[in-house]
């Protein structure tokens, strides 16, 4: 499915410092029986932002007014752990954000996410810490998140960490595409490599 | 380049190197469930795709299955049009579909290689975190994101940058009541549920070697828990020989021209590894988890770690524990429990069964306790009627139920309560896994049995003398 590219983000942001957020916190298994992808946002981190009778939880980070609209989340290191389930970048993206900051992401999440339009940006822990501090000490801290130069910046003081992405990935956030228009293109090519497989 | 068993089948797959990007990376075997496919096929088919080697591909139902009343209509709607739409795809597509009741049927990673599907040096993906599962016979498997899924269905290859190589070495003699599910979670104690993050694992070592292809798979499953995309043992032996003869196994000729190949996978002697670490059987107890990630475990006797002495952050460890309504220094053993699960893809097999039914055999559940016994598949339950474990189960109180992942991930009516405690044989312990606020101790079935007969945590060693 289509996203929006992805070139420079510069946004307020919901912090998150828990660790280990697994996917069945981020979208738990009960929501997983659409057979189409629309309103994902619904019950994104459904447990923590509400109560069970579908109250909120005005602690919860999410659900806080002073970060309303931000299109950044912070999260806890190994953001993203557990099951493989897509539906978990679908709701972060269907939320309105188009980029995770951590300092360690599960595998099977980020790769979901670059395949969805999300940034995942991996930080040191020192700078997502310096991250957390100024959301903290001002909600309103805005993080400048640069794919084209590959940089995460703190507007107000300008500290700044680089991030790593490879070419190829970075290429396709930058421009919408996704690797199912890059293997179609090499097809016949697949097909010959298929040929050769014992079973 | 003296290459490990994971260079040898990740290599032999790769039909280019982009650059500066992953490999293209073709797949032999793709599995698809009624959860993570329906989008897929919707992506297939507004583009104008089509499945590509549609006898590469193989779908069977279990996710989102009751376990109860399978002859029945499915009572849930939603349920029942994912179900019906795996079904439909399928059929559109001319791909082999085991849906429920179908003698084929079960979890996928019990179904795959029960029919030979799965197999040594192949690449293996399913929209499934525990695809690893399959590495237990030597191929590489791994779980992959629907648009993934679409991948391979429309162009039977997906886009992976290689992972960093690790081996884990156990050796030694495991002591009396430890199982393949406590040797995987002292392992993932160990590395935490993040230390193998990045890296495909190869476990090896004469605790492995020793193993059945079926506590094998118990191993291979849980890899996923401590972080790593997947993990894979060598091919011997017993491999071979737990393939033989299965429905969709290489036949006559074809059989001998892939045991060749499957004789070349092993890992050569120098070959390196990123990293390596290695553990003693005999520092291994039965486990149990206490916390609301599987690497929070450790022996069954043991005691609540305090935080301080923990790896991780403070604030985390202890929202864990005030979930878990646990504090630093409690003891697991005689915690009172409410729920037993018995299943998955990580213990619902054979060997699983007669493993809790060597303890509860004579015995009566607790009154305290509702248990689940949920057969991995068909062929599991067939197996449990041939073995006459039913009679065990049924004469000391259990009921066996319908195959498919129920309480595991709770999608189906199979749901702990809020607030309930279950000792379980899955693989996640996480927040609300088993339904909103249920609370799980991952176990194996020797623990979960003992627990089961005396209502409260209990060490398997005590009955089993």
């Amino acid at each position: 499915m289509a996203y929006d590219k992805f070139n420079v983000l510069t946004s307020t942001a919901y912090p998150l410092p828990t660790e280990n957020v697994d996917t069945d916190q981020i979208i738990p298994a009960r929501f997983l029986k659409a057979t189409e992808r629309k309103d994902f946002d619904i019950n994104f981190f459904r447990d923590w932002r509400f109560e069970q009778d579908g109250t909120p939880k005005p602690d919860f980070s999410l659900n806080k007014e002073i970060y309303a609209g931000s299109k950044i989340l912070v999260g806890g290191r190994n953001f993203g752990s557990g099951s493989s389930r897509e539906h978990a970048a679908w709701s972060v993206y269907d939320f309105g954000l188009r980029c995770v900051i951590s300092s360690a992401f599960a595998d099977i999440f980020k790769n979901n996410c670059l395949n969805v339009g999300v940034l995942p940006v991996q930080v040191s822990p020192e700078f997502a810490d310096t991250l957390f501090d100024a959301i903290m000490a001002d909600p309103k801290t805005e993080i400048k998140v640069d794919l084209p130069n590959q940089t995460v910046t703190l507007v107000a003081t300008g500290q700044s960490e680089s991030f790593d992405i490879n070419s190829y990935k970075k290429d396709n956030m930058l421009n919408g595409f996704d690797d199912i228009d890059y293997l179609k293109n090499i097809e016949n090519e697949i097909s010959a490599f298929a040929e050769t497989r014992p079973f | 380049m003296a290459k490990t068993l994971f260079d040898k089948v990740w290599d032999s797959h790769v039909v280019r190197q982009v650059k500066d990007g992953p490999d293209v990376f073709f797949i032999d075997r793709h599995f698809i469930h009624e959860v993570t496919s329906p989008v897929a096929f919707l992506g297939l088919e507004s583009r104008g795709n089509s499945v590509v080697y549609p006898e590469r591909t193989f779908a069977t139902a279990d996710h989102n299955t009751p376990t109860i009343n399978q002859h029945l209509p499915v009572e849930d709607p939603l349920s029942a049009n994912q179900l019906d739409a795996l079904e439909n795809n399928a059929a559109k597509y001319g791909i082999s579909h085991w849906g429920l009741g179908d003698e084929n049927n079960g979890i996928v990673h019990v179904v795959g290689p029960e029919n030979g599907i799965t197999l040594p040096g192949a690449t293996i993906v399913c929209g499934d975190s525990h695809t690893s599962t399959h590495g237990a016979f030597g191929a590489i498997a791994f779980g992959i994101g629907t648009s993934e899924v679409e991948m391979v269905l429309s162009t039977q290859c997906i886009m992976q940058p290689k992972p960093k190589s690790m081996r884990i070495n156990v050796n030694g003699k495991l002591g009396l009541g430890v199982t393949p599910k406590d040797v995987a979670l002292y392992i993932i104690s160990k590395q935490t549920t993040s230390g193998a993050t990045g890296y495909f694992v190869e476990y090896a070592g004469d605790v492995f070697e020793n193993m059945t292809m079926e506590g094998r798979m118990t191993v291979c499953n849980l890899s996923i828990e401590m972080g790593a995309r997947g993990g894979m043992i060598a091919p011997d032996a017993k491999t071979f020989e737990y393939l033989k003869g299965r429905s969709q196994t290489p036949k006559g000729a074809a059989w001998d021209k892939a045991m060749k190949y499957w004789e070349t996978l092993y890992t050569e002697d120098d070959a390196e590894f990123d990293v390596e670490f290695n553990y003693d059987a005999a520092d291994i107890e039965p486990m149990i988890t206490y916390g609301t990630n599987p690497g929070m475990g450790m022996g069954v006797t043991k005691s609540i770690p305090n935080a301080e002495n923990v790896e991780g952050g403070v604030e985390t460890y202890k929202k864990s524990l005030g979930y878990m309504s646990f504090s630093e220094g409690d003891a697991m053993i005689g915690k009172e429990i409410d729920f037993v699960f018995l299943g998955s893809c990580t213990n619902g097999r054979i060997e699983d069964f007669r493993a809790f039914c060597s303890i509860v055999e004579g015995r009566k559940k607790a009154d305290n306790v509702t248990a689940w016994l949920v057969p991995g598949s068909h062929k599991v339950v067939d197996q449990i009627q041939a073995e006459g474990l039913d009679k065990i189960i049924t004469d000391a109180g259990f009921v066996l139920r319908e195959p498919g992942c129920s309480a595991c991930l709770a999608m189906n009516d199979d749901k702990i309560p809020s607030g309930k405690l279950s000792v379980s044989t899955s693989n996640r312990n996480f927040e609300g896994r088993q339904g909103p606020g249920s609370r799980t101790l991952l176990a194996s079935p020797l623990v979960a049995a003992a627990s089961a007969v005396e209502g409260v945590v209990t060490d398997p060693r005590t009955l089993l003398v």
